[in-house]
């Protein structure tokens, strides 16, 4: 119509339309192949799966003015070092475990998931585990049996019964501990570590 | 061709397929509906079905009938327009019907093994047979692969059939989005132990359908539904159409970035996700300004009064769900704060019903008018259309109370867990066991009670209305006074 202005032409906005989808989806790629590099197990923000054998802090970053996570000397997990290869073979066992029992749909992990249950991203920090010596022990007793080990806090919330084995629980043990050193830009705010010991 | 009955002569191929992706779509939406209602309970009452029907089991088939209603609703509503848009049949309607029998069939199965499985052993098994325990994609792999095949045998029809016919600026859109609809599936279907990794592909499934090519899709819809009820001129239609495709993944496609904050990604993610996710709400106040100035130049004067009112309900659902409630915790200042929280199932739940569930109601709404032999559905309906209009007030208040009750929940769940009690999980019961908090879920549950007083007379209304009607629909396109005369 002749008396459409240039600015409302529908030929005009199909060209922007296909031109602004091209070049963002271009850049959306190539800081895909960035992020992706920075996230593969073993680098800077995402350690790799053997850090299980190591002591887990979690200090304030001043420059970064956030909390983030710091590797320390060796703390066996179970008693025991793990290879690489072992240490990936058990963490990938607790990730499918948390998988096939659908821990997603009433815990966050990363804050992803379901509000249900508290946030898994730092669970291996956390103070309700009393002290460093014995959590272990008690997250997987925990996870064997929750309703008979249930920590409600005054809710009343208990976790299922998921049929968890030992093996598997300390599958998840691993992946929360190795979950745990993910560096996550200070999320969730202002966490309160369960009480550390002086770095070495 | 008959009137005031339904009667399938009065529809094309393709709506004779959509109906039936219709039905199946309802009795999910009932579904969703039934099993949030479980949910909600447990939230007030944690004893209630402990060990027999988990808040898990509960809150995936929740969220997962809605997913595969919408998708089935968004199937429904392309196979209803594509011989109308194209000029030509069906390519492929036996073809199609099977496809519609097989995902129905998997549907079925998948749930059945949620509720009676449940949960698997720590193997890749569970995850191919049982569940993937991922939100949303929760669908076992031998099902994702299912939804693959019978969403490129519903894409080869689509494009065959535009291809055989002519092709329009909607279905020029709609083709290329169904592409990238498709494919963007495939970036969910892979293991890793790695988490960073898992979210941040899950993230492309998630966003990319919710937040752009849905949004898109829905635009199409749109366009077509607006010249369907009000005769909207299509130039114009298709013109808006472009500029929110332009709108849409210019500010969604990087908009991405708001979910990539806090799961391991590198920090360039908070300027880029808070920039982009902050213009998402612009192609959204667009689609508002489009409905309804073109509601206003058309004089409101439409052929189907319940679906020009959902497609209203979703031009501002979609703006306040995904827009205004998404952008009152998209920037990573206060996303900080926010992020896990009941903010997020307060967005959710506005976002999805104002996006998506509105537009398939309103389809739906043309679709029975049309199984009727194109009856009257303007003023003046029998018993002045008290269901459409209870159904719509009830389901559109139910759920904005939800939404609202579940915002305060979560204000009071940032300050307790996270700027007072340091995010510990100490910190998290302590914001669950507040007055506040808890009053925040017993308003949901009563708002979610009369969502589903809605859905119940929504079913009701869609099985009814227009039975044994013998005016015929007004032709919006047609200028002048309404036509009353019988058919």
């Amino acid at each position: 119509m002749s008396t459409t202005p240039w600015w409302a032409s529908e030929d005009l906005w199909r060209k922007w339309a296909i031109w602004i989808t091209a070049f963002m989806l271009v850049i959306l790629i190539f800081l895909t192949f960035d992020s992706v590099a920075k996230i593969t197990a073993g680098s800077d923000r995402v350690p790799g799966y053997d850090v299980i054998n190591k002591r887990i802090y979690y200090t304030f970053n001043a420059e970064r003015n956030m909390e983030e996570p710091v590797i320390g000397g060796d703390a066996p997990l179970f008693g025991k070092m793990y290879t690489p290869e072992e240490a990936e073979a058990l963490v990938t066992l607790g990730k499918l475990t948390t998988q096939a029992k659908n821990c997603m749909n009433c815990h966050t992990l990363l804050g992803n998931g379901a509000y249900y249950a508290p946030d898994l991203t730092k669970a291996w920090l956390d103070q309700g585990w009393g002290a460093e010596s014995v959590r272990e022990q008690l997250m997987v007793s925990f996870l064997m049996d929750p309703t008979a080990n249930a920590r409600t806090y005054g809710t009343g919330r208990r976790m299922p019964q998921l049929g968890i084995t030992e093996e598997e629980a300390r599958g998840v043990v691993a992946f929360l501990k190795w979950m745990s050193a993910i560096d996550t830009n200070g999320f969730p705010k202002g966490f309160k570590p369960i009480q550390q010991e002086a770095m070495p | 061709m008959s009137i005031g009955t339904f009667d399938s002569s009065n529809l094309d191929a393709g709506q004779k397929v959509a109906v039936k992706y219709f039905s199946v779509a309802i009795v999910l939406f009932v579904a969703q509906i039934l099993f949030g209602l479980l949910a909600g309970i447990q939230f007030i009452a944690p004893d209630f079905l402990y060990n027999v029907l988990d808040f898990n089991v509960n809150r995936m088939v929740h969220i997962n009938a809605m997913i595969v209603w919408m998708l089935f609703g968004f199937i429904g509503s392309v196979y209803w327009l594509v011989e109308d848009e194209s000029g030509v049949p069906l390519v492929g309607a036996k073809l199609a019907n099977l496809n519609f029998w097989i995902f129905t069939t998997a549907v079925v199965v998948v749930v059945l093994v949620y509720l009676f499985v449940q949960v698997g052993p720590g193997t890749q098994s569970s995850i191919w047979l049982i569940n993937e325990g991922r939100e949303y994609i929760e669908a076992p792999r031998w099902a994702d692969i299912g939804i693959v095949v019978c969403m490129l045998i519903f894409f080869y029809n689509v494009a065959a059939t535009f291809m055989k016919g002519k092709w329009s600026g909607i279905s020029g859109v709609l083709v290329l989005d169904l592409v990238a609809l498709a494919g963007l599936y495939l970036a969910g279907m892979f293991f890793t132990a790695n988490i960073s990794m898992d979210q941040y592909w899950w993230w492309w499934v998630i966003h990319l359908w919710v937040e752009a090519t849905w949004e898109v899709l829905v635009g199409c819809i749109m366009a077509w539904g607006l010249m369907k009820t009000l005769g909207a001129r299509r130039k114009i239609v298709t013109t808006w159409l472009y500029i929110e495709v332009a709108l849409m993944f210019g500010s969604g496609i990087l908009g991405l970035g708001h979910h990539y904050f806090w799961i391991g990604t590198p920090e360039y993610w908070f300027t880029i996700g808070g920039f982009f996710s902050a213009l998402e709400p612009i192609p959204l106040v667009a689609m508002v300004v489009h409905a309804v100035y073109d509601s206003g130049v058309h004089r409101f004067r439409n052929g189907n009064h319940p679906a020009l009112a959902w497609l209203i309900a979703h031009a501002f659902g979609n703006f306040f769900g995904a827009g205004v409630w998404g952008f009152m915790h998209t920037l990573p200042q206060i996303n900080l704060y926010t992020h896990g929280t009941q903010w997020t199932a307060s967005h959710g739940h506005l976002a999805f019903f104002g996006a998506y569930a509105t537009i398939i109601i309103a389809v739906m709404y043309l679709a029975v008018q049309k199984w009727r032999g194109g009856v009257w559905m303007s003023g003046d309906m029998p018993g002045n259309g008290w269901k459409w209009k209870w159904s719509f007030a009830l389901l559109n208040i139910g759920v904005v109370g939800m939404t609202v009750a579940l915002l305060i929940a979560g204000y009071e769940q940032s300050f307790i867990e996270r700027a007072l009690e340091g995010s510990t999980w100490a910190g998290y019961f302590a914001g669950q066991t507040q007055p506040w908090f808890i009053q925040g879920m017993e308003w949901r549950m009563l708002f979610g009670w009369v969502t589903a007083a809605g859905i119940v007379l929504l079913v009701w209304d869609l099985a009814t209305i227009g039975r044994g009607e013998t005016r015929t629909a007004i032709n919006p396109a047609v200028s002048g006074e309404p036509a009353t005369a019988a058919a």
